[in-house]
């Protein structure tokens, strides 16, 4: 058995991870919820922006922190040109199709970065990288604690989006009924567009977030994508506190799950939940029952 | 399904069974074999997704089992290599029964079903990936003993007639399926699975033998992989690049079609060594391709290549007059 203060600074390693997933769960079940459709190019769009990240780290000296305004848009406005002028048109709004499509995606992107930037791992090194904050008893890592409240400030600021904007309710009511909407008179492609470029924007936060602690090479985003296909199924796919609550809790479990039965064995914890989860209850511990 | 039916068949399979008398070129062997092992696993994806509609994206699950299976049947017991074929494929039909049972009674489809499949292979790989029992991460190597009646052959050709006429049995399994109540209920499921049950179709039943024959067909690919290169580790047998290329190829050829997975495989892979050969050695670079290859395939020719000749052929003839109701 572990010490106390070790067990809780797994748990409190792995509730700040969570906060991260929380990000990248988000994007996908935003694009769930009003497309219904599983983007399985997520972990490659993420793979992208980390990798963006480095490139505005190593090539113009930017900040990871400070990347955030300048990436965001920019991975809003892929995922916009993306959903509008690829998956929308190439699938003609046929549900395998689009599954097949993001495959494809996914695939392209992933094989594209390692052609570009091989497959070697790469880290930034910041001042600030590896500097600790003492919370009572436990050592927490600057990054991680940093992450953790930028990842709950962009959930809430886009949760408060969702509720309160124009574009916010127009998104709400295409996930609610397509066709009621386009009666009166919200131009559907657009709103598709706009959710998808909203779920690209929450990975490039996400992965200014992520670079300052962890490191990048073409299938990284592979691992946090399963991870997030667990998170949002257990959050019932298309929930916002669902999503937040099941990255907390999948991030808690994946660092206890590491400390008893060591990395690799860790992640298959997630696995099991995963699929459990999508056999006896595929409609999430927090979603309606189908 | 009568000789008719056959015929195309035999004479495809005629004019590939000949490629070694023209090349004693090891790398266009190589190369054939490759393909052909990928294609043998794509026409088990080709039952389960083409005909059935559900689309796994974990079918390395199955080539993984077999693969092991088979190498571990050797290694560890000392079973014959040609039972440990046998055993290896009824094993991926295991795994491919239970994983559907497991998935088809929860009424998982679409991408839940995609999701589901995806994660099976991902366990299976960490597995295998730690198991002692299958060497871990180190991965497994099957003695060099070459004898016809172990499996293993002194020429590439050999093995290539082989491979080949797994393909080809695969090929007339899948024509009679095309031919039969089996496969039009099968299709049915595709089309409307609500509708199939309202007219009493055991959609569960059916849904199970095909994921149980898809994971026999793809397990022997899984073997043939095994047995061609004498080496596999979890990366390669439960890895992501054949839950890819197996369905890859199926979509891009043509899927639920006897023809289409053979095409696609054929295609996928001659394209993949132009790459590599006229333009970059980048690593990468084909499967880049082969994503764009599966958007645009997806975009403008949804039968895949065989729909686009069969279209093309048409458009060159007139148009049958509407029928008069």
């Amino acid at each position: 058995m572990y010490a106390p203060a070790i067990v809780a600074e797994a748990v409190v390693n792995g509730l700040l991870t969570g906060s991260v997933y929380a990000l990248i769960a988000l994007g996908l079940t935003l694009v769930y919820g009003v497309l219904h459709i599983i983007n399985f190019a997520h972990g490659a769009l993420l793979t992208c922006a980390m990798f963006a990240v480095w490139v505005a780290h190593t090539a113009l000296g930017l900040d990871p922190y400070l990347a955030i305004p300048l990436l965001t848009p920019l991975f809003f406005g892929l995922g916009y040109v993306l959903q509008r002028f690829v998956i929308g048109p190439a699938s003609r709004g046929n549900d395998s199709n689009i599954l097949l499509v993001t495959l494809g995606l996914a695939i392209a992107i992933e094989n594209a970065l390692l052609a570009i930037f091989r497959s070697d791992t790469r880290t930034l090194s910041t001042d600030y990288g590896f500097q600790t904050v003492e919370l009572g008893p436990l050592l927490i890592a600057k990054p991680r604690l940093i992450g953790f409240a930028a990842a709950l400030a962009t959930t809430l600021i886009l949760w408060l989006a969702l509720a309160r904007t124009d574009t916010g309710k127009a998104i709400r009511a295409v996930a609610k009924e397509k066709l009621g909407a386009r009666l009166v008179g919200i131009d559907v492609e657009h709103v598709y567009a706009v959710t998808f470029g909203l779920g690209c924007a929450c990975l490039a936060v996400a992965a200014c977030l992520l670079m300052p602690s962890f490191y990048v090479n073409p299938r990284v985003g592979n691992a946090f994508v399963l991870v997030a296909f667990t998170i949002v199924v257990l959050g019932g796919m298309d929930s916002i506190p669902g999503a937040l609550l099941g990255a907390l809790f999948i991030g808690a479990v994946e660092s206890l799950s590491g400390l008893y039965f060591g990395d690799s064995l860790g992640q298959l914890g997630i696995f099991v939940i995963f699929i459990v989860v999508l056999l006896v209850r595929p409609t999430g511990l927090f979603g309606a029952k189908a | 399904m009568t000789a008719r039916d056959l015929l195309p068949i035999v004479a495809v399979v005629a004019i590939i069974a000949l490629a070694p008398l023209f090349t004693s070129s090891n790398t266009v062997l190589n190369f054939l074999t490759f393909a052909l092992i990928v294609a043998l696993a794509a026409q088990g994806w080709n039952i389960l997704g083409g005909f059935g509609g559900q689309f796994s994206f974990g079918h390395a699950a199955f080539f993984g089992t077999g693969a092991y299976a088979t190498a571990i049947l050797q290694m560890r017991f000392g079973v014959n290599a040609w039972v440990g074929f046998a055993l290896g494929l009824a094993a991926g039909a295991l795994i491919g029964a239970a994983i559907g049972y497991l998935s088809f009674r929860s009424g998982l489809r679409g991408s839940y079903f995609a999701l589901v499949t995806l994660a099976f292979a991902e366990v299976f790989r960490i597995v295998a990936n730690a198991a002692e029992m299958t060497g871990g991460a180190a991965g497994m190597l099957i003695r060099l003993d070459v004898r016809p009646s172990n499996f293993q052959f002194g020429s590439r050709a050999a093995f290539f007639w082989i491979a080949l006429a797994l393909v080809a049995l695969t090929l007339a399994l899948t024509r009679w399926i095309e031919r039969s109540r089996f496969g039009a209920r099968l299709v049915a499921i595709r089309e409307n699975e609500e509708a199939a049950q309202a007219l009493g179709v055991d959609t569960l039943r059916t849904k199970l033998a095909a994921i149980a024959l898809s994971g026999g067909v793809t397990g022997a690919a899984g073997c043939l992989y095994a047995q061609y290169f004498l080496f596999i580790d979890a990366n390669i047998a439960y890895g992501t690049w054949i839950s890819v290329e197996a369905l890859l190829a199926p979509i891009i050829g043509g899927a639920g079609t006897a023809f289409g997975p053979l095409a696609g495989a054929l295609a996928l892979h001659g394209l993949g060594e132009a790459t590599k050969l006229f333009a970059f050695r980048v690593p990468g670079i084909d499967l880049a391709l082969f994503g764009c290859v599966l958007v645009v395939t997806v975009a403008f020719a949804p039968d895949g290549i065989l729909g686009l000749i069969r279209r093309l052929g048409r458009a060159g003839r007139p148009a049958p007059a509407p029928a008069k109701t």
